[in-house]
C-alpha cells in the first residue's frame, strides 16, 4: 500500500464571492443545483467571483510532512477546510486513503462555564471518540495538559495556554493516517511547544501523513520536509523546505518592490541596482560566505558634491539586519550630469538560508540632504547550505563567526557553596 | 462527499458532484453519519443542558416556570372576560395548559434545527463532525422541554381531576407528530435562514401567529371557514386529535390528522436531505 498516495489533490478549485448579496444568492441556486443533480457551474466565474484556490494538484505519501504556506488569502486555509471535508471543491476532485484527523480548531466545543473534566468528554465527542475511550485516555489526557488540579475548575477560568494545552491534549489522542495542523504551533509557552514538535516529529516517523499550515518559516523548517507554496490561489512552488521557504520570502520582497521616496526636485536619483557574483555574472542567488557584488547607476539633473549612498539589508522575517553608507569606507563621489555608476562588493555574505534585499538611499553630503530612497531596490535570496533548527547547527539569519575551545574549570565559591 | 468504505483502507472522495447523483450510497452515507451521531449529540445535550442551570441557584426549577407563566396569563385574560373560547369539557386551565405545552413541542422543533447550527457555527466552519448530531441534540433538548412541561400538565389534571383513557398512549404518537412534523419545518428553513437572515427576524412573527390560528387556547372551530383552517394549516389537525386523545374524548378530525402526518413524514425526508445537501454549500457562503 505504501506506494499509493495518502493525499491526492488533483485541479482543484474553488470560488469565493467578494459581494455578500451576490454570494447570498448564489448560494441559494447552488442549493437548487444541489437538490436538483444539476451541474453546479464549477468551470465558469460569475459575477464578483473569484478564485481562492485555481487548479491547485499534489500527492502526499506516508510520512511525509508538507508545509503549507503563502500569504493571507493564498488559499492555504480553504486548501486545508477541503482536505477536512468542510469546504467542497467546485471543480477537480481530493481523494483521502485513510482517516483523517484535524488540529485545527483546538477544544471544540468546550463551554466555558463546566469543568476541564466534562469538556473534556465533550471535546473528545467532536473529536468521534466514545466515553469509553476517553474514560481509557483520561489520565493521559490530564497529563499531556500539564493540568493537575485545575481539571475541575470551569474552563472560563482557564489561562490561554491552559486551555490550548487541553484542547491539544485531547486532540493528541486522535489515531489517524493523515493530520491537518492549522498554526497551533504558534501557541503555547516554549516547553509546550517542545513538546507538540516531539509529537509531530513521532507522528512522522509512525509513518503518518501530515499537512501543516503555518506563517512561521522557523516551525516549518523544523517539522516538514517538502513545501508547497500558495500564491494567489495557485501553486507556485512544491519541493524542498529551504527554496520553497526562500520561494515564499521572495513574494514578500517583491511586494515591497517599487516603493519609491524622492525628494521634490532631488538633482539626483537612484537608477537601479543590480547584482552579480564575483565572476561579474548577474545573479540572484547566492550561498553563505559567497561573494555579493552590487552595481547602482546614479541619474543626475545637477551636480551633487560629496554624495552618500547608504546601503539597508533587509530580511521580510526581521526587518534591517545591518546597514552601511559609502563614507564608512572613506569612498567619497561627486556626480555630474547625466549620471554616474559606481560598484560596492560584500565578501563573505555572512547571512543564512532566506530571502534578501537592499534598500539603498541616496543623500548628499549633509545630514539633512535626502535625495532618493529606494525600498528593496535589489532582493537576492540565500539557498545553500542547509540550516538545522534543532540545536545541533546554525540558523536563522546571521552566521556569525565562533570558535569553541575547552578551558580550565573555573571552581567559583559561591555557586558551588550550595 | 462520499465516503467509501469498500476494501481494507477507508477512501474518501472529495468531488463537486451532487451526492444524488449516486442515491444508493447517499443512503448509505446518511445512516452512516446517523449511527455516529448519536455519541456526539447525547453529549452536546448533556452539555447544553449542564451549562444552562449550572450558574443558577433554582437549577432545574427554571424549566418550569416558562409554562406556568404562560398558563397563568391566559387563565387570567379567560377569567377577566377579555376573550371567551366557547364551552370545553375540561376545565379551562387544563385545556390551555394541554394546548400550549403540544404547541411548543411544535415550536421547538421547528426552530431547534437552526438554533443549534447557530450556536455551533465555529464548530461547524473548522470541525468536521456528523452535522446530524446537532439535530439530535436539539431534540433531546425538546423532549426535555417537553418532559417537565408534561409533568406540570399531569400534574394539574390530577388537582382538577380529570382522567384519561388509554388513548393516552395515542396521544404520545400524536406529540411525536408535532415534534417530527415541527422539526421537518425547520430543517427545510435552515440553510436559507443561515443565507437570508430575513428568515430569523421574521419567525417569532410568524410562530405567534401560527399559534392564534391553531387551536391551542381555544377549541376547534366548528363553522365552515374554521374548517378550511384545519385544513390548509396541518398543525392545527395533529394538535386538537393528540389534545383529544389526551383528555379521553373523540377527537373530530381525525382524517386530517392523518392526512397531516403524512405530510409531516413527507416534509421530515424532505428536510432531512435538504439540511444534508445543502448545510455545507451555506458554510460555505456564510464563512469563509
Amino acid at each position: 500500500m505504501d506506494h499509493q498516495p495518502t493525499v491526492v489533490v488533483e485541479q482543484v478549485s474553488k470560488k469565493y464571492c467578494r459581494r455578500l448579496k451576490h454570494s447570498l444568492w448564489y448560494g441559494l441556486r447552488d442549493i437548487a443545483a444541489e437538490l436538483t443533480g444539476q451541474d453546479r457551474h464549477g468551470e465558469a466565474l460569475r459575477p464578483n467571483e473569484f478564485f481562492a484556490l485555481d487548479s491547485v494538484s499534489f500527492e502526499l505519501r506516508r510520512g511525509e510532512c508538507v508545509g503549507l504556506i503563502g500569504h493571507n488569502g493564498a488559499g492555504k486555509s480553504t486548501l486545508l477546510k477541503m482536505l477536512n471535508g468542510l469546504v467542497r471543491p467546485d471543480k477537480g476532485r481530493i481523494v483521502l486513503r485513510g482517516r483523517v484527523g484535524a488540529l485545527i480548531e483546538l477544544g471544540a466545543g468546550f463551554s466555558p462555564i463546566l469543568s476541564g473534566r466534562e469538556n473534556i468528554y465533550i471535546n473528545g465527542a467532536v473529536l468521534g471518540f466514545s466515553k469509553r475511550e476517553i474514560d481509557a485516555k483520561f489520565d493521559e489526557i490530564v497529563d499531556f495538559a500539564e493540568l493537575g488540579d485545575a481539571i475541575d475548575a470551569p474552563v472560563q477560568t482557564y489561562s490561554s495556554g491552559m486551555y490550548v494545552r487541553l484542547g491539544f491534549a485531547v486532540a493528541a489522542q486522535l489515531d489517524p493516517d493523515i493530520f491537518l495542523v492549522d498554526e497551533i504551533l504558534a501557541v503555547g509557552d516554549i516547553s509546550f511547544r517542545m513538546k507538540c514538535f516531539q509529537f509531530f516529529l513521532d507522528l512522522k516517523k509512525e509513518g503518518k501523513t501530515i499537512v501543516v499550515v503555518s506563517h512561521n518559516m522557523i516551525d516549518i523548517n523544523r517539522v516538514c520536509d517538502r513545501v508547497v507554496v500558495l500564491d494567489c490561489a495557485k501553486k507556485i512552488f512544491d519541493g524542498s523546505v529551504p527554496s520553497g521557504i526562500a520561494t515564499y520570502e521572495s513574494l514578500s520582497v517583491r511586494r515591497g518592490d517599487g516603493t519609491q521616496q524622492r525628494a521634490v526636485n532631488a538633482a539626483a536619483w537612484i537608477d537601479k541596482v543590480r547584482l552579480f557574483d564575483s565572476a561579474g555574472n548577474p545573479c540572484e542567488q547566492f550561498t553563505t560566505g559567497e561573494e555579493l557584488v552590487a552595481e547602482v547607476n546614479l541619474v543626475a539633473q545637477s551636480r551633487v558634491t560629496d554624495a552618500r549612498l547608504i546601503v539597508h539589508v533587509m530580511t521580510p522575517s526581521l526587518g534591517t539586519l545591518g546597514s552601511f553608507a559609502s563614507p564608512h569606507k572613506g569612498f567619497a563621489f561627486d556626480i555630474e550630469p547625466p549620471g554616474l555608476g559606481l560598484r560596492f562588493r560584500m565578501p563573505k555574505l555572512p547571512l543564512l538560508i532566506g530571502s534578501y534585499s537592499l534598500t539603498v538611499s541616496l543623500y548628499g553630503s549633509g545630514i539633512k540632504d535626502f535625495l532618493h530612497a529606494h525600498t528593496h531596490a535589489a532582493t537576492f535570496s540565500i539557498v545553500a547550505p542547509a540550516v538545522d533548527t534543532f540545536g545541533y547547527g546554525v540558523c536563522h539569519a546571521i552566521n556569525f563567526e565562533h570558535a569553541w575551545e575547552l578551558v580550565d574549570f573555573d571552581i567559583e565559591k559561591k555557586s558551588l557553596a550550595s | 462527499m462520499a465516503t467509501e468504505t469498500a476494501s481494507q483502507p477507508l477512501v474518501t472522495v472529495y468531488t463537486p458532484v451532487s451526492p444524488f447523483a449516486e442515491p444508493r450510497r447517499l443512503i448509505r452515507d446518511i445512516r452512516r453519519d446517523f449511527s455516529a451521531s448519536t455519541n456526539l449529540a447525547w453529549r452536546l445535550f448533556l452539555r447544553n443542558l449542564n451549562s444552562r442551570y449550572r450558574q443558577t441557584l433554582l437549577g432545574y426549577v427554571w424549566a418550569f416556570v416558562p409554562p406556568i407563566m404562560t398558563t397563568a396569563v391566559f387563565v387570567y385574560l379567560q377569567r377577566s372576560g377579555y376573550f371567551s373560547v366557547g364551552s370545553v369539557q375540561v376545565p379551562y386551565v387544563v385545556f390551555v395548559l394541554a394546548g400550549l405545552v403540544l404547541w411548543q413541542v411544535f415550536a421547538d422543533a421547528l426552530i431547534a434545527p437552526l438554533r443549534m447550527v447557530q450556536q455551533s457555527i465555529a464548530m461547524l466552519s473548522k470541525v468536521n463532525f456528523p452535522r446530524e448530531a446537532l439535530i439530535l441534540a436539539g431534540m433531546g433538548e425538546v423532549l426535555f422541554s417537553f418532559v417537565v412541561r408534561a409533568l406540570l400538565l399531569g400534574a394539574v389534571m390530577v388537582v382538577y381531576g380529570v382522567t384519561s383513557g388509554w388513548t393516552i398512549v395515542a396521544s404520545i404518537a400524536g406529540v411525536a407528530a408535532l415534534a417530527g412534523f415541527g422539526l421537518a419545518l425547520g430543517l427545510l428553513l435552515t440553510p436559507i435562514a443561515l443565507l437570508y437572515h430575513d428568515v430569523g427576524q421574521g419567525l417569532p412573527f410568524v410562530l405567534q401567529l401560527w399559534m392564534f390560528l391553531t387551536p391551542v387556547i381555544y377549541p376547534a372551530p366548528q363553522s365552515s371557514s374554521g374548517l378550511w383552517l384545519m385544513l390548509l394549516n396541518p398543525t392545527a389537525p395533529l394538535l386538537d386529535t393528540t389534545r383529544a386523545w389526551l383528555f379521553g374524548s373523540t377527537p373530530q378530525f381525525l382524517g386530517l390528522c392523518y392526512l397531516s402526518c403524512a405530510v409531516a413524514v413527507l416534509a421530515f425526508v424532505a428536510g432531512w436531505l435538504v439540511y444534508r445537501l445543502a448545510l455545507p454549500i451555506v458554510m460555505d457562503r456564510v464563512i469563509t
